[in-house]
């Protein structure tokens, strides 16, 4: 288990002591904050039945923020080890490939997860300056949270899976975006073919993150996305751990 | 230390190693030679367990390499040819981390860290990042880390590759001094080096093991190991026909410079027949201005072993 900490102590540090992390961070919050803006001017426009943290979560700004972070954050995860050849010194260290896989996922969830940390903020602020009821309560605050968290694992498993494909990091990045919005815009398929089947409705509403965001910024939390998105990550985890053994084992 | 046995690694059809089988036992230097391309990283990955061999066997410090693999690489430090290492990192970060994935902690690393600085000649740029750091002290960071956690073994993939003759000299000191205390496996191509450091020297070529034997051994096991060279004066006389019946004596060429002959005399394997030449030279009135013999080298040892149209 140190061994463990060990790496993702060094992955951690990889994200934090960068300057290309905090170049991220100031466009995702520019992003952020238009989003909050947004959701402050259509509340402010007249009565609404919407609460502050329903407005900032369901605008175009925020879901732009969302599926463009994630190739950011895990493009270099192990492409870079295997451009620099880094790959051959950590491998021949008594690590685990499992320990490795692991850690590069769960810093990339971390720093992700810590890039969603300023807008808590926001909230706490405008619920200290003005009425709460508006910001929302309960479950309406912490819901929306608690589904980043569960959509960001299965988004940063993608990520992932790409990055351990390839050694160029503009690649990965292509590939992590396709992935990421290819399934975004699965739902889709049902406006473009009017007479989709049920079934396919079905399925994909299994991965409409649009409806599983309107429903959880309302309150409602639903199982169901909470126990697929950790899921699935974790089968694109263990995709992700064959690949990159298989990888250096055709060397 | 190392057995390996029947090692044969298949890339796609293509064989990098066939059926090699040595072994290296506790506290020696071995040289790992063989022309570009030859399996000697192919067979070093396959030791620090870096990828697994498409058949046959090898341990490190009585561990399998591929089935307790996590034991074995505890017991081995590995600098891999092109030393990689972390760019965004500092010296005394990069050791700390890979100290810590090695196993070592809290007093022992920092102690670990502090000797292992002063052996390799780090101290003064601890706290530089590495990207900065020049291609010598890269080097020596490699190999720091290969040995900080004391292991048993050192597998070195070239290790003083791009460096110039002082640092050679400095890291071919490091690597004897450290032959004392550790069994080291190296490769390279400078075969000096080789002849200076190890103890025993394994030649490699297409996947194969050509020799294995200590480097005086091999040296004198060569075919174009006895080469004399005489220079005389004798006036009118042919010294190729008088010295051709010397015994021992395979093949006389002869060059005129002058008054003087230089010649060049291939002899028998384990035969030194400069005191005839002497005497017949005293006989037959030539005056000798040089009688040597030519010492083979290593590389006379590598080149007929590797040698591709043979």
């Amino acid at each position: 288990m140190r061994r463990f900490f060990t790496l993702l102590a060094r992955e951690l540090s990889g994200f934090y002591f960068s300057p290309i992390a905090y170049v991220v961070l100031f466009f995702f919050l520019i992003l952020n904050g238009l989003s909050f803006w947004f959701a402050v001017a259509l509340l402010s426009r007249g009565p609404s039945e919407l609460t502050l943290v329903q407005a900032f979560f369901n605008t175009l700004f925020f879901w732009i923020a969302y599926l463009l972070v994630f190739p950011v954050i895990t493009m270099r995860l192990f492409s870079e080890e295997f451009k620099l050849g880094t790959i051959e010194t950590l491998m021949t260290a008594p690590v685990r490939d499992s320990e490795v896989v692991a850690s590069k996922f769960l810093a990339a969830l971390i720093f992700y997860l810590s890039m969603w940390l300023p807008s808590v903020l926001y909230f706490l602020i405008f619920s200290w300056l003005g009425n709460r009821s508006v910001v929302g309560t309960g479950a309406q605050v912490w819901g929306p949270y608690l589904l980043l968290l569960a959509m960001g694992m299965f988004n940063v498993s993608l990520g992932c899976l790409a990055s351990s494909l390839t050694s160029n990091q503009i690649i990965a990045a292509m590939m992590a975006l396709v992935l990421v919005l290819g399934i975004f815009f699965l739902t889709m398929i049902n406006y473009i073919i009017n007479s989709s089947s049920p079934l396919v409705r079905d399925l994909t509403a299994y991965v409409a993150q649009l409806d599983h965001m309107d429903s959880f910024s309302r309150g409602i939390i639903d199982t169901r996305p909470l126990v697929f998105y950790p899921t699935f990550a974790l089968l694109v985890l263990v995709m992700t751990y064959h690949v990159f053994q298989y990888r250096r084992w055709k060397l | 230390m190392i057995k390996v046995e029947q090692l044969t690694k298949k890339y796609a059809g293509v064989t990098g190693i066939d059926q090699i089988s040595f072994e290296v036992g506790k506290g020696e230097i071995v040289g790992f030679l063989g022309p570009n391309g030859a399996g000697k990283t192919t067979t070093m990955r396959i030791l620090a367990s870096y990828m697994p061999a498409s058949s046959g066997r090898a341990t490190v410090a009585g561990f399998d390499v591929f089935s307790e693999s996590l034991k074995a690489r505890r017991h081995l430090g590995y600098l891999p040819e092109n030393v990689p290492l972390y760019h965004d990192m500092r010296v005394n970060e990069y050791l700390r981390y890979r100290g810590a994935l090695k196993a070592l902690s809290g007093k022992r690393l920092k102690n670990r860290i502090g000797i292992i600085k002063e052996l390799c000649g780090l101290r003064e740029v601890g706290r530089k990042k590495i990207a900065g750091l020049s291609k010598g002290f890269r080097q020596r960071v490699g190999l720091a880390e290969a040995m900080i956690h004391e292991p048993d073994l050192l597998i070195l993939d070239e290790p003083t590759i791009g460096l110039d003759p002082n640092q050679i000299r400095q890291v071919r000191e490091l690597i004897k001094s450290l032959g004392e205390r550790h069994t080291i496996l190296l490769s390279t191509h400078i075969l000096s080096e080789v002849e200076a450091t190890c103890s025993r020297v394994i030649i490699i070529n297409r996947g194969r093991i050509e020799a294995s034997d200590t480097p005086e051994n091999l040296v004198n096991q060569l075919r174009t190991s006895g080469l004399l060279r005489l220079e005389v004066k004798c006036a009118s006389e042919d010294p190729v026909s008088y010295l051709s019946e010397v015994s021992g004596v395979r093949e006389v060429r002869a060059v005129s410079d002058g008054e003087w002959r230089s010649c060049e005399i291939r002899i028998e394997a384990n035969t030194d027949p400069r005191e005839q030449i002497f005497r017949l030279a005293v006989q037959r009135q030539w005056v000798i201005r040089e009688l040597s013999k030519e010492r083979a080298t290593l590389e006379d040892a590598f080149v007929e072993l590797t040698h591709t149209d043979r």
